[in-house]
């Protein structure tokens, strides 16, 4: 079923712009941030209250809520995150979920708790249906804007001087620190990138996956899932990790409907039970 | 005696606190008649953290499904009171002994990878659990949960008591089976293997190249964890007369997780400590502002972590003095 | 020393009993109403509804029975059974409640039931739907609705209205398989033919696999049962994919256009056919009252079916405490039993065998209303009169 792969390609898309600031934030500053899903969240909101109280196109919300969570990914990394790098697993796992908490209950507590629904410019809405597959419009434009993305995310890593030094101090942060690079400088920026990366996938994701408060607490295992499986020390293996969920999501659920949510887990679980580095991790800069 | 051993003797020497902690926990049940359902379910989220500071706090496992092994206790003891028999004391072997299963199932999957496939594995294992749940709506109710668990008369050597409306009998019963738990854990810390379990947590490759097995330790805790946190949960089946899908949800095995860490991991009674503080705050806080008492636990976690976690428990730190 | 020790706990939990009895004949002090709704967590919209509702009837109506002042305490239980369970027990034993009331999901009705009948408690059931809450306690009494009723009635106009062939879509879980059984069962008595039973998951659903079956299984309708927050999603993901248009017709129950989300969710809900037993705009004197009044109290917000369970409840307790006197048990049960009057929603009966509530299901349709600041609206066009629970009706 074509469509079938067609609508799991573009979840699996969404999933890697969602996820992969959390990938990059583990391989290079070592920090599970269980709170990323808080940021898809804020960029998600940044969206809802840009186009429902300001009647800001769609469009022009994108970049926006890029901006808006790069900005307070960079406000945050600095004055928090940046205090628990060094710090034992179980204090970065506590300290995101405080976080998400925060995050949860002031977003309910702001705005409320039902449902955020936002409508789709007429172009974007519908559907092409061509012979034997149906091209939702929304979904062919997820998955241009994700592959944009992971290309230019891809070439910036390999072909700018940015990139190779953000290679070098994921392999090795102290060497790289004893290079003269300024680690600091690297790790900020990449937190805001990501965590703007992660803003604009919520944004996004409003339309298919629905947004409220309780955002963050849903979607964080698909997140993990993703990190876990894809590995933190490329950008394909995430990518190709999110391909695979998404896909395997949605077939599962239309051809083995009474397995569903099963499908998922197990299919995790036997990954890492063999690869415990996640399926595509690179050897060397080992944790 | 060499030096070595007396030292590690006076670890394992009782000190006056622990005995004061039991003595006020019996005493608890004596002087607060009117308390006992909230007691009873402190204790029970009591046990529940001790069994997670086994693997938490001495051997450094990150667990985010913890909730899987008192939530599969606590099915077992509903399904066997309601199909089998209602004796509590029969339930709660047979609670144990299914958690302890699924326990050294479990185990084999935690034993490769790091935090944060440990984290993902345990994750899964309770996530898939729920769905088992509430797919199997015909024998554990599904969402709708598992009414009608009614518990016999409680056999002890000074007879049979009712499980009672006001929830003492219950919390006698928590509190012996915490009590006792908490006695093992204690003799299986201070052995040779708990003094091993330690030395893996702090640093597993020089471990394990002095010889000691790595997995096969971490097999028995995991293993003792589950049984325990099975207790807790079958604890909760009994004296509550139900079981819903909740207790594998993925917000007990965070709760567990920051009581242990609220009340400190790493000597057992963290576990304690740390129920007796995060329920009471919990009443508190909800009763003054219900909707939003999750806001104020994030801001606290967020507090504790960045002012250094050691220091709740150790309140002459907080100001600087340095040692 | 064993026997003075039984004879202990005997004669404290005798006394509890005993003064538990004693005080519900009392004719002093407060009359207490123990009110546990989840104030937090998934069901919180639920909660925020109920709590709302019952502060108007207390507003409306005083806060005096009998002489004696009637005392309302709000307690949250996030939904978590177990939680119910305790915060319900210690409002018997320790406050000595007169009545337990609210109960936002079923499991926490069903852990709750034992308690109401050991302690001679009535236990009103203001939110879940599950048929069988009523038969886990005599002293249950229910004023919300059951699912069956707003199932069979849909399944009823369908198989009257040119629809020959469904498929049913339900979330995995208890009210969903419910669901599932009754359209399935009362679809197919009126002659109508089942193609395919789906089903999506309960969390983080996502609809694109089971909306390509409907569309690959070309049924006349769709039989849709949600919970309420995830209507809105649905309905937008059914229009993406043309399914609007290719003459596959929606019907639900009324808990995907639940007038809470009903004017956030636009312009993809028109049109739907759904069955339910409350619209904020049934077209009654009493319902319009009650309309304005809530939404003049709670600053616009619209009452849904949650908010008139709670109301009806209150309606309930009071006029049997009136009865009663201000006694509890078993005298107050049998004053709630056979209660019947006009609510908001309708004419409504409380069933003195089945305890359970007996009302009109209606049939409606999603439209814009001029005449409500043009709102979106469930407009009734059809009703099924006095209709009794269906998964006890034998």
């Amino acid at each position: 079923m074509l469509t079938l792969l067609f609508d799991g390609i573009a979840y699996g898309m969404l999933l890697f712009v969602l996820a992969v600031g959390l990938a990059v934030t583990l391989g290079l500053m070592n920090f599970i941030n269980l709170a990323h899903g808080a940021f898809a969240m804020a960029g998600g909101y940044i969206t809802v209250l840009l186009m429902n109280r300001l009647g800001v196109p769609f469009l022009a919300t994108l970049p926006l809520a890029f901006l808006g969570t790069a900005l307070i990914g960079a406000l945050l990394e600095p004055l928090l995150y940046r205090r628990l790098y060094g710090k034992p697993h179980l204090d970065q796992v506590l300290f995101s979920i405080g976080l998400v908490f925060m995050a949860v209950t002031g977003v309910d507590f702001i705005i409320g708790s039902t449902q955020q629904n936002i409508t789709l410019p007429a172009w974007l809405q519908g559907r092409f249906d061509i012979s034997w597959i149906g091209i939702g419009k929304y979904r062919l434009f997820i998955i241009v804007v994700c592959a944009a993305l992971a290309i230019g995310l891809q070439w910036m890593l390999s072909n700018t001087r940015f990139g190779s030094q953000l290679r070098a101090s994921v392999d090795d942060p102290r060497v790289a620190g004893g290079l003269g690079l300024n680690v600091n400088r690297i790790f900020l920026l990449t937190f805001a990138v990501g965590s703007g990366l992660a803003g604009l996938g919520g944004a996004l994701g409003a339309e298919i996956l629905g947004l409220d408060p309780s955002f963050p607490l849903k979607f964080m295992i698909y997140f993990l899932i993703v990190v876990s499986v894809g590995g933190t020390t490329t950008l394909t293996g995430p990518l190709l990790a999110a391909l695979l969920l998404g896909i395997a999501d949605v077939a599962g659920k239309y051809y083995v409907p009474k397995l569903g949510a099963f499908i998922v887990y197990t299919l995790m679980i036997v990954i890492l039970l063999l690869r415990p580095q996640g399926l595509f991790a690179r050897a060397g800069g080992g944790k | 005696m060499s030096a070595v051993a007396q030292a590690l003797r006076a670890h394992a020497r009782w000190r006056w606190w622990e005995l004061a902690t039991f003595a006020a926990l019996v005493l608890s049940w004596l002087l607060l008649p009117g308390q006992s359902l909230l007691l009873n379910e402190i204790a029970i989220l009591a046990l529940f953290a001790v069994s997670l500071d086994l693997i938490l706090g001495y051997s450094g496992i990150v667990s985010l499904g913890h909730a899987a092994f008192f939530g599969i206790g606590s099915y077992a003891a509903a399904l066997f009171a309601k199909l089998v028999m209602p004796d509590p004391w029969v339930g709660m072997v047979v609670a144990i002994a299914v958690a302890a299963l699924l326990g050294a199932l479990c185990s084999v999957l935690i034993l490769r990878g790091s935090d944060l496939t440990r984290l993902m594995v345990t994750l899964g294992v309770a996530s898939i659990l729920y769905e088992l749940a509430n797919k199997l709506d015909w024998l554990t109710g599904g969402a709708d949960g598992l009414p009608g668990v009614v518990m016999g008369p409680l056999r002890t050597p000074f007879g049979a008591f009712e499980f009672d409306l006001g929830g003492r009998t219950a919390y006698a019963y928590t509190l012996f089976v915490l009590i006792l738990c908490v006695l093992l854990a204690r003799r299986l810390v201070h052995s040779p293997f708990g003094t091993s379990l330690q030395a893996l947590r702090d640093n597993r490759l020089r471990a394990a190249s002095i010889g000691l097995s790595v997995n096969a330790r971490l097999v028995v805790v995991y293993t003792v964890a589950a049984a325990i946190a099975g207790a807790a949960g079958g604890l909760l089946a009994q004296t509550t007369g139900f079981a819903s899908l909740d207790v594998f949800e993925f917000h007990r095995s965070a709760e567990v997780m920051l009581v242990l860490v609220i009340g400190g991991t790493g000597y057992l009674y963290g576990g304690i400590f740390g129920a007796i503080v995060f329920k009471l705050l919990h009443d508190l806080v909800s009763a003054w502002t219900p909707q939003y008492w999750n806001f104020w636990l994030g801001l606290f976690l967020v507090i504790l972590v960045l002012v250094g976690r050691e220091k709740l428990t150790r309140p002459w730190t907080w100001f600087g003095a340095k040692r | 020393m064993t026997n003075s020790k039984r004879f202990l706990l005997k004669a404290a939990l005798g006394s509890v009993i005993a003064g538990h009895a004693v005080l519900s004949l009392a004719q002093s002090g407060p009359i207490k109403i123990g009110l546990i709704l989840p104030m937090t967590g998934q069901s919180a919209s639920t909660g925020r509804q109920i709590d709302a509702a019952v502060k108007l009837w207390m507003a409306q109506n005083g806060n005096k029975i009998a002489g004696r002042t009637v005392e309302v305490i709000l307690k949250d239980d996030g939904a978590v059974p177990d939680a119910t369970k305790r915060i319900a027990q210690e409002l018997i034993v320790n406050d000595k409640v007169a009545v337990i009331a609210g109960f936002g999901i079923t499991p926490t009705a069903l852990a709750t039931a034992p308690l109401a009948t050991q302690s001679k408690t009535p236990l009103v059931v203001m939110a879940a739907a599950t048929s069988s809450i009523t038969e886990a306690s005599p002293y249950i009494v229910r004023t919300s609705f059951t699912l069956p009723q707003a199932t069979v009635a849909i399944a009823d106009w369908a198989a009257k209205n040119k629809i020959k062939k469904a498929v049913t879509l339900v979330a995995d879980y208890g009210p969903g398989f419910d669901a599932e059984k009754f359209f399935d069962s009362q679809f197919r008595l009126n002659g109508g033919q089942i193609l395919d039973k789906l089903r999506t998951p309960l969390k983080a659903p996502d609809f694109a696999p089971v909306l390509q079956r409907v569309i690959d299984t070309k049924p006349d309708a769709l039989f849709v049962f949600l919970p309420s927050g995830q209507g809105a999603a649905f309905m937008k993901q059914f229009a993406e994919r043309g399914l609007d248009k290719s003459g596959v017709k929606l019907i639900a129950t009324g808990d995907v256009t639940d007038d809470d989300q009903l004017a956030d969710i636009g312009d993809v809900a028109l049109g739907i056919v759904n069955s339910h037993h409350y619209s904020a705009a049934h077209p009654s004197a009493t319902n319009k009252k009650f309309v304005d009044a809530f939404q003049a109290a709670n600053k616009g917000m619209r009452p849904n079916f949650m908010a008139v369970g709670g109301y009806d409840g209150m309606r309930v307790i009071y006029k049997a405490l009136e009865a009663t006197k201000g006694a509890g048990g078993e005298a107050l049960l049998n004053a709630m039993k056979g209660q019947i009057f006009e609510s908001p929603r309708g004419p409504v009966l409380i069933d003195g065998q089945t305890r359970d509530i007996v009302q009109d299901i209606y049939i409606r349709k999603v439209e814009r209303v001029p005449a409500m600041g043009n709102g979106l609206y469930n407009v009734e066009f059809d009703v099924i009169k006095a209709v009794k629970d269906p998964g006890k009706a034998k």
